[in-house]
This record gives structure tokens, C-alpha cells and sequence, in this order.
């Protein structure tokens, strides 16, 4: 429509042109300002921070304030405790989930169907209504303040079974049939011709699952106590209480902490949306 | 093997049957244990501790009483407050994300260069951790000195408000994080929706002479509905379990005014150790969701009728 427009109306057509950038950049620079501030803030002296006009670029750059909160806050063990509980998780909800999606999609069984319904229920129930009593049934194993509770609280999803059910639905039966006279087992099917052809919906589940655990922040709260365990949002919020003032050395932190979910998300960009929108258009 | 090899053929196709059973239910069992251990069973639990009393997490002290825990419930100041608070909140987070959502999924719908680019950019807040995004939001809007009032008072305002420290301006100042923080989502769900609605129907309209708001009236609107109802579901659900929100930036506060359902929940449960009181919160929780959940699909079904 805004071809016949260009041909018949130029002068609209430009002006709807530039209206229509124009809006999305100022769209644009209310979502990124927040960051660059940050990113320049982080460079700054203390007292410089709140200068105002804000000095983007600063006048005295002070790159030692990455250096310092190395020294300030425990962030490595922070890191490698995400780094594990966040791998971890991922695998094995890959894993399990794939492989009761490969039932729930392509095996008939009794009670297939009512079964399934269960699971899709449970999507629509918020962690926030069972959190009371999963947490008091995990400390009455001795699994609160342990990474393995929080490992086990986040593995075993609705949400994971369902994606990858939904990609299974979709590869014909007949590549099976022909794998069954062949005669592999279910088993074999699913290491070798499920597995491999799901790369996408695997895809997008570890970066779903990756961006869940590595900003969590209720979980780890409720269940890690012992500092040894805590994970990099939970030690950067305590940061946050100490060094209220230090905003340069916060602004840094946050920066750094942001990282990791920046590079995965540059770089793999494409399933972080496609895992959105057929999520979306599914439900 | 040698008791199948003398029983005739249909006692054979059961017994095939059944092993065709167990190869599925095998596929199933490790991540079904699971989810029954961690969520079929805490959900069935949360309803026997709604009317249960349990304090301090002590085994023995728990006591059946009753409906207790819901007429403490409705005289309990802090949970009335709270749910006026966090209908307070959705009411301001849904219907602004919901439309700005869809009017940037329609701007970048348009033929554009550089989609990729704003999508990205419009996306990245969502994934971003809440707790770095927070700490910047707490200095632009530091009532004093942050950036924002200064820029107010430089432009004349006398008193600016104070954001995240007054009881009147915390709530909006938390809305507008979530709105900014969530919009990118649902722009890329609208616009894998309208990504999906067929340019001839736009194209014949425009032919038969009708105005964009006409086209967007008779045609977008109605085609995206589904997602529509899609994204209404998510978003209210999502505001009546925030909690991350308030406890990073206010506490709660200041005094009781940014106190949501979820945050009373969590003070109940894990800093007071009233366990049973707090599942009978929880429960509240599941019942406002299913009646939202319930209601749009009854809506939906009504409006949705022409597919």
C-alpha cells in the first residue's frame, strides 16, 4: 500500500517515511539511553555521576572502578556458581523434556491425553501459588540452601515439554515408521533422528532457560542463605545494599554482569525471537 | 519369552500393547517424577496449609483450623492493601503495554530498513537482568539528584516528584520500568501475529478506498484478536505474581505502597514463618488467576466467533 502511495501521493509518502523513523528512533534511544548511561557512568568518579547535563562521554575516565569491584564483592565465585547452576539446569531440562516430549508427540499410550492436559495446567499456574510448600517439602529433604534444590525446583518444567512437543508435532510419521522396520527402537529414534532434527526448538529452549537462570532472582533468594552459594543477581543486589553510594562502582558491576546475556543475545538474536513468537502464536 | 511363545495371537497383541505402554511411559517417567515430586504435589499441598496452622516451620505445630486463615485474611490490613496495590498495578502495566506493543509491532510491520536493528533494541530490555536495569532506574530517578528531576527543575517544574521515595509516585515510577522493560516482548509476539495476516486483504481494501483507521478498524485489529487475548492473559498473569520489582527497588515501600500480593506472600512465608497463613495468600493468588484465565477465554470465545 505504500508503494501505490509513493507513485500517487511522493509528498505524504516521505513525510509518513520520516514520521515513521523518526518515531522508532526516539522508540530506540528511550530503550538504550538507560544503558549508555550506565556504561558512561561506570567510568566515572563518584562524584561526577550526577553531573548534569550528563556528561556522556566523561571527562576524567576512571577504568580502575572495573578493577575495584573484582577486589569489593566476590564476583568470580558469583559467576561460576551461575555459570554451574544455569548449565546444569539447561541440560538436564534439555534432556528430560525432550525425551517425554518424543512420547506425548509421537507414541500412543493409555492416558496420553489427560496426561498431557495435566502439564499444560501447570503452565498456567504461577510458581508464586506452590513456592510455600515446594519450599518447606525441599527443606525437609535438607535441599534448601543447596544448589541441587534449585537445580531440581527449575528442571523439570511444563513449559520445556510443551516447546519441544510442539517441534515434534511436526516431523512426519512416516520418517518413523521407516526408522521402526528398519528396526530401531524408540530409543534409537529419539537419539538419532528427534534429537538431531529438533535443533531449532533445542535452541531455543537452552536460551530461554539460559536468560531465566542467569537472571533469577526469587529462587535463589528464597533457597540460597549460605554467601558460598549465592548466584551474581543475588550478590549484586547485596552489593547494591552496601555500596549504595558508590554508584560508579555499581554502574560497573551491573555492566558486567549484563555481558554474558548481551553476547548470547547479539549473537543468537534470531531463536530469542522466534522462540517468543511461536511461543505467542501457540498459546 | 518361552510362556509368549506358547499363548495364542491375542494374549500376544495385549502383551504387545503393553510393551508399547512401558517403552512410553519409560520416555516419560524421568521428567514426570519430577514434575509431580516439585509441582503436582506443592500445588495439592498449598490447599491442605491454606487451612492448616503452621508457625516457625515446626512439624509438630501444625494444626488444623479451619477457615481461620481466611477470616484473619480479610481483616489483615496489609493483604487488602496489597491487592489494591497490585490491581493498582496491573491496571497501569496491561493496557499501556498491550498498545504500545501493538503500535510498534505495526511501525515496524511497515516496509522498513533496519527491522532487525529495532527490533533488538526495542527486545533487549526484557532480557536484561532486572537487578542492573533497577540500578540504573533508581539514579535517573533519584528524587535529588538524578538526571530526570534534574532535567524537570532545569525546565521550570518547582517541586518534581519523587519518584520511588514518595508514596504517591512509587507505584507509577514501577509501572514505567515494567512497561519499558516488557514492551519489546509482546512487540515481537504482534508482530509474528501481523507478520501472518495476508497483504491482499490490506491491498483490496486499500483498493475499495478505505482509510488506514478503517483498515486497521476492519482488518489488523481483527485479525490479531487471538493475540490479542494472548497477551492480555500473559500480561495480567504477570502482573499479579511480580514481586522481583518491588523488592529490588522499594522494599515494598515506602510505608505500604508498592506492597504487592506476591511480596506479602513472601514476607508471611519466609520472614515470618507462617507457613499455613501463607498458602492460604497463595491460594488467593491461584484464584485470581483462574478466574482471569476463565474469563478471557469466555470473552474470547465471544469475540473470536468469525474465525
Amino acid at each position: 500500500m505504500y508503494s501505490s502511495l509513493k507513485s500517487k501521493n511522493p509528498s505524504v509518502y516521505y513525510f509518513l517515511q520520516v514520521l515513521l523513523y523518526t518515531t522508532l528512533l526516539a522508540g530506540s534511544l528511550i530503550m538504550l539511553l538507560p544503558f549508555a548511561w550506565m556504561l558512561s557512568s561506570s567510568f566515572k568518579a563518584q562524584k561526577d555521576v550526577f553531573n548534569f547535563p550528563i556528561e556522556w562521554i566523561p571527562g576524567e575516565i576512571h577504568p580502575e572502578n572495573y578493577k575495584t569491584i573484582w577486589t569489593q564483592i566476590p564476583l568470580v565465585r558469583y559467576f561460576s556458581n551461575t555459570i554451574k547452576l544455569t548449565a546444569i539446569i539447561t541440560v538436564i531440562q534439555l534432556l528430560t523434556s525432550s525425551f517425554a516430549a518424543y512420547a506425548f508427540a509421537k507414541l500412543e499410550f493409555k492416558g496420553r491425553n489427560q496426561l498431557f492436559l495435566l502439564y499444560i495446567m501447570t503452565i498456567a499456574i504461577p510458581w508464586q501459588v506452590y513456592m510455600v510448600p515446594q519450599y518447606i517439602m525441599m527443606s525437609k529433604f535438607g535441599l534448601t540452601n543447596s544448589h541441587l534444590g534449585l537445580i531440581l525446583m527449575h528442571t523439570f518444567t511444563a513449559f520445556g515439554v510443551f516447546l519441544i512437543r510442539q517441534f515434534y508435532m511436526g516431523i512426519p510419521n512416516d520418517l518413523l515408521e521407516a526408522a521402526r522396520i528398519d528396526g530401531l527402537s524408540e530409543y534409537g529414534i529419539w537419539a538419532k533422528i528427534m534429537l538431531p532434527l529438533s535443533k531449532p526448538a533445542i535452541a531455543t529452549l537452552c536460551i530461554t532457560s539460559f536468560v531465566n537462570e542467569w537472571n533469577d532472582f526469587m529462587g535463589p533468594l528464597i533457597y540460597l542463605s549460605d554467601d558460598k552459594l549465592k548466584t551474581l543477581q543475588l550478590g549484586l543486589r547485596l552489593f547494591i545494599g552496601q555500596f549504595s553510594a558508590d554508584y560508579q562502582l555499581i554502574m560497573a558491576a551491573s555492566i558486567i554482569s549484563l555481558i554474558p546475556v548481551f553476547i548470547m543475545f547479539i549473537s543468537v538474536q534470531k531463536y530469542f525471537v522466534e522462540g517468543v513468537a511461536t511461543t505467542g502464536m501457540k498459546g | 519369552m518361552s510362556k509368549t511363545n506358547t499363548v495364542s495371537a491375542a494374549p500376544k497383541k495385549v502383551n504387545y500393547a503393553r510393551r508399547k505402554n512401558l517403552v512410553a511411559y519409560s520416555f516419560i517417567l524421568p521428567n514426570f517424577i519430577g514434575f509431580v515430586c516439585l509441582t503436582l504435589i506443592p500445588i495439592a499441598f498449598s490447599f491442605v496449609l491454606s487451612v492448616c496452622e503452621w508457625d516457625a516451620g515446626n512439624a509438630s505445630a501444625v494444626t488444623f483450623v479451619g477457615l481461620n486463615n481466611f477470616k484473619k485474611m480479610i481483616s489483615d490490613s496489609t493483604f487488602l492493601i496489597s491487592i489494591k496495590n497490585t490491581a493498582y498495578y496491573s491496571i497501569g502495566v496491561v493496557p499501556c503495554t498491550l498498545a504500545l506493543s501493538l503500535l510498534l509491532a505495526m511501525l515496524m510491520n511497515c516496509n522498513l530498513k533496519g527491522r532487525t536493528f529495532f527490533r533488538a533494541v526495542i527486545f533487549f530490555p526484557y532480557v536484561a537482568s532486572l537487578v542492573a536495569v533497577a540500578v540504573v532506574w533508581n539514579a535517573l530517578f533519584h528524587p535529588d539528584s538524578g538526571p530526570v528531576n534534574q532535567l524537570l527543575t532545569a525546565l521550570g517544574v518547582q517541586n518534581p516528584p519523587r519518584w520511588a521515595a514518595s508514596t504517591v509516585w512509587a507505584m507509577p515510577t514501577l509501572i514505567l520500568l515494567s512497561i519499558w522493560k516488557n514492551v519489546g516482548y509482546y512487540t515481537v509476539v504482534y508482530l509474528a501475529a501481523l507478520q501472518g495476516i495476508p497483504r491482499e486483504l490490506r491491498e483490496a481494501a486499500t483498493i475499495d478506498g478505505a482509510n488506514a483507521f478503517q483498515r486497521f478498524k476492519s482488518i489488523t485489529w481483527p485479525m490479531v484478536t487471538p493475540t490479542t487475548f494472548f497477551v492480555t492473559i500473559m500480561l495480567t498473569i504477570y502482573t499479579f505474581k511480580v514481586f522481583d520489582i518491588m523488592y529490588i527497588t522499594t522494599q515494598g515501600g515506602p510505608g505500604r505502597s508498592t506492597n504487592v500480593l506476591v511480596y506479602h506472600i513472601y514476607n508471611k512465608a519466609f520472614i515470618s514463618l507462617q507457613f499455613g497463613y501463607a498458602s492460604t495468600l497463595s491460594i488467593v493468588l491461584f484464584a485470581i488467576v483462574l478466574v482471569i484465565t476463565l474469563l478471557q477465554f469466555r470473552v474470547e470465545k465471544k469475540f473470536t466467533s468469525y474465525l
